[in-house]
């Protein structure tokens, strides 16, 4: 464990100095957080907006099954700020898929792989150290700016009520459980596609690609055809500890010395 | 300290090392020539157990390849042709994280050691990417030494260096040397090698010739002495041709080119023979065949017979 966190902070020092990667890990948490905010604030200080939040006519049968007790501006004000919920589980992704983009790739460009795999530790701790430097920030990035969205909803909310709700299974699971398997995936899967490419850029973009089931699942969201309830997302969680597991398998597969030195160019 | 027995390797249908079978006693420096895809690079790695061999066996440190490929690492320092540091880390950081892979006990101490040793101490807080290439070098000639190994690999190592800092390599390899350490040397430098090296392997994916470049040069070439005479008489060219021991003679100007057998038997022959016959010899000298021309005729020979 302590040549995994040696190789996870030797990783930190180096990926930082990358204004891409510092950009992507300060940034993209920042404009989430400030966008899901604003909505609130939004709400808040249109008087004309509140009164058309008071008709909750528009908002689907299935979504007013999930506001429970919240009633008219509360249900409503629930249902507009959950459309912003996938922009938190888009960050698990965008993040570690950045990092460990200039990561891998870094080490082929500047040739430093082949002296790394040639020291005393095996390709699994090497990877594990990669991806826990991806992954680490863009977790605690995730959780970081729900905790800020959490406060600042307490203080912007209508009432109590949808702080509450805000703070639901639903969202915990979201944030607590699939932010990171999420991660996970994204991490692996740059491995698969680091492995490829000799442009940190090219696997950056590819590995964005990711982002696409989550952005269809949003638009679902947004148009009604797709309500983000907590059976839903735990079956998300479950089809996601699935994918990771294949993911790691492929990506351990991929990060086998021999193959990296000979393949990997 | 490094034997191979029938060591292959292949890629596909392409055979990189082909029945690779050496033995290097510790704190020998063993130089490995070849051009350029000869597979040099590829029996380091297989040494290095960075590859694994498609059929043969090695063992390095006393350690076997295949099956205890952790302490072979850990017992190897590998150079490899481009120095592999991180450029937005100091050099510092760069040799303790590298001593933290190596399970190094005292890593400041040990990474001040080379730091001093090869002449950084003072740049050791500035990030690598600003240094010049032979600083760079030298930074990774301590990563390779920083654990303390005691088989080195070092591919290349003055490979695009100033001849300064190429000289300073080349003492600092000597220096090793002298340390007792066992040194594999892949080099294009043949001169590097002449003067580096206990034994050189010629090597172009199967072994062409083994054994130290002086015994390479008298093996491969039949040595030559030039007689510088006041004048060449016409009889003294059928006369030396006449002996046995003499291989060849050229007339060049007022010298005698004679390639023999053994010089230093023969010389003494020579001379009275030719004093005999009312020659003046100004002075006599032998024409050093170099490392250079025995690679060439090795590599040459072998690609002539394919």
């Amino acid at each position: 464990m302590d040549i995994i966190w040696r190789i996870v902070l030797k990783e930190w020092s180096e990926v930082f100095k990358n204004k891409v990667v510092l950009l992507a890990v300060v940034f993209v948490p920042l404009v989430f957080t400030a966008i899901s905010l604003t909505v609130f604030y939004s709400m808040e200080v249109s008087g004309d907006f509140n009164q058309s939040l008071q008709n909750t006519s528009d908002i689907p049968q299935e979504f007013l099954e999930l506001c429970g007790e919240l009633q008219g501006i509360e249900c409503m004000q629930y249902f507009i700020v959950s459309q912003f919920l996938i922009l938190f589980l888009i960050m698990p992704i965008v993040i570690p898929g950045t990092i460990a983009s200039y990561s891998i790739v870094g080490e082929k460009t500047t040739h430093t792989l082949e002296p790394l795999l040639a020291a005393p530790i095996s390709a699994l701790e090497l990877l594990a150290g990669k991806g826990f430097a991806a992954a680490i920030p863009a977790i605690l990035a995730t959780w970081g700016s729900y905790a800020v969205f959490a406060i600042g909803s307490s203080i912007l909310a209508v009432s109590p009520a949808v702080t509450a709700r805000l703070l639901s299974g639903l969202w915990l699971i979201a944030i607590l459980l699939v932010s990171p398997l999420l991660s996970i995936a994204s991490v692996s899967i740059s491995v698969m596609i680091s492995s490829r490419v000799n442009d940190p850029r090219v696997a950056e973009q590819l590995s964005g690609l990711v982002v696409l089931p989550l952005m269809a699942l949003f638009l679902g969201q947004a148009f009604g055809l797709i309500q983000l309830n907590e059976s839903l997302i735990i079956w998300i969680a479950l089809l996601l500890m699935l994918l990771d597991a294949i993911f790691i398998v492929i990506a351990i597969q991929l990060f086998q010395r021999e193959t990296i030195l000979t393949r990997w160019k | 300290m490094i034997q191979t027995q029938d060591l292959c390797k292949s890629f596909g249908s392409i055979q990189a090392v082909r029945n690779l079978s050496i033995s290097i006693p510790a704190g020998e420096v063993f130089g490995l020539l070849g051009p350029n895809g000869a597979g040099k690079t590829t029996t380091l790695r297989m040494l290095s157990a960075l590859i694994s061999p498609s059929s043969g066996e090695a063992r390095v440190a006393d350690y076997r390849i295949g099956s205890q490929d952790t302490d072979v690492r850990r017992n190897v320092g590998i150079l490899t042709e481009s120095p592999g540091l991180y450029e937005r880390l100091s050099a510092e950081r760069n040799l303790s994280f590298f001593a933290s892979l190596y399970r190094v006990e005292d890593i400041p101490a040990q990474a001040e050691k080379y730091l001093r040793m090869l002449g950084l101490w003072n740049r050791r807080h500035e990030e690598v990417g600003g240094f010049s290439k032979g600083m760079k070098q030298k930074l990774a000639i301590a990563r390779t030494l920083l654990h303390e190994p005691r088989v080195l690999f070092l591919d290349e190592p003055t490979n695009g260096l100033d001849p300064e800092t190429a000289h300073l390599v080349r003492d600092f390899i000597s220096d090793l040397r002298h340390a007792g350490r066992t040194i594999l040397l892949c080099t294009h430098n043949l001169d590097e090698a002449d003067r580096l090296c206990d034994r050189i392997a010629v090597f172009k994916t199967a072994l062409l010739a083994l054994d130290s470049p002086s015994n390479l040069r008298r093996t491969l070439h039949n040595r030559t002495v030039v007689f510088h005479l006041v004048q060449v008489l016409s009889q003294f060219k059928p006369l030396l041709e006449s002996k046995d021991f003499v291989r060849s003679v050229q007339v060049l100007d007022n010298k005698l080119v004679i390639t023999l057998d053994n010089p230093e038997t023969y010389n003494p022959i020579l001379v009275s023979m030719l004093v005999e016959h009312g020659a003046e010899i100004r002075f006599i000298g032998e024409v050093r065949q170099t490392l250079e021309d025995v690679y060439l005729k090795l590599v040459n020979g072998q690609e002539d017979s394919l």
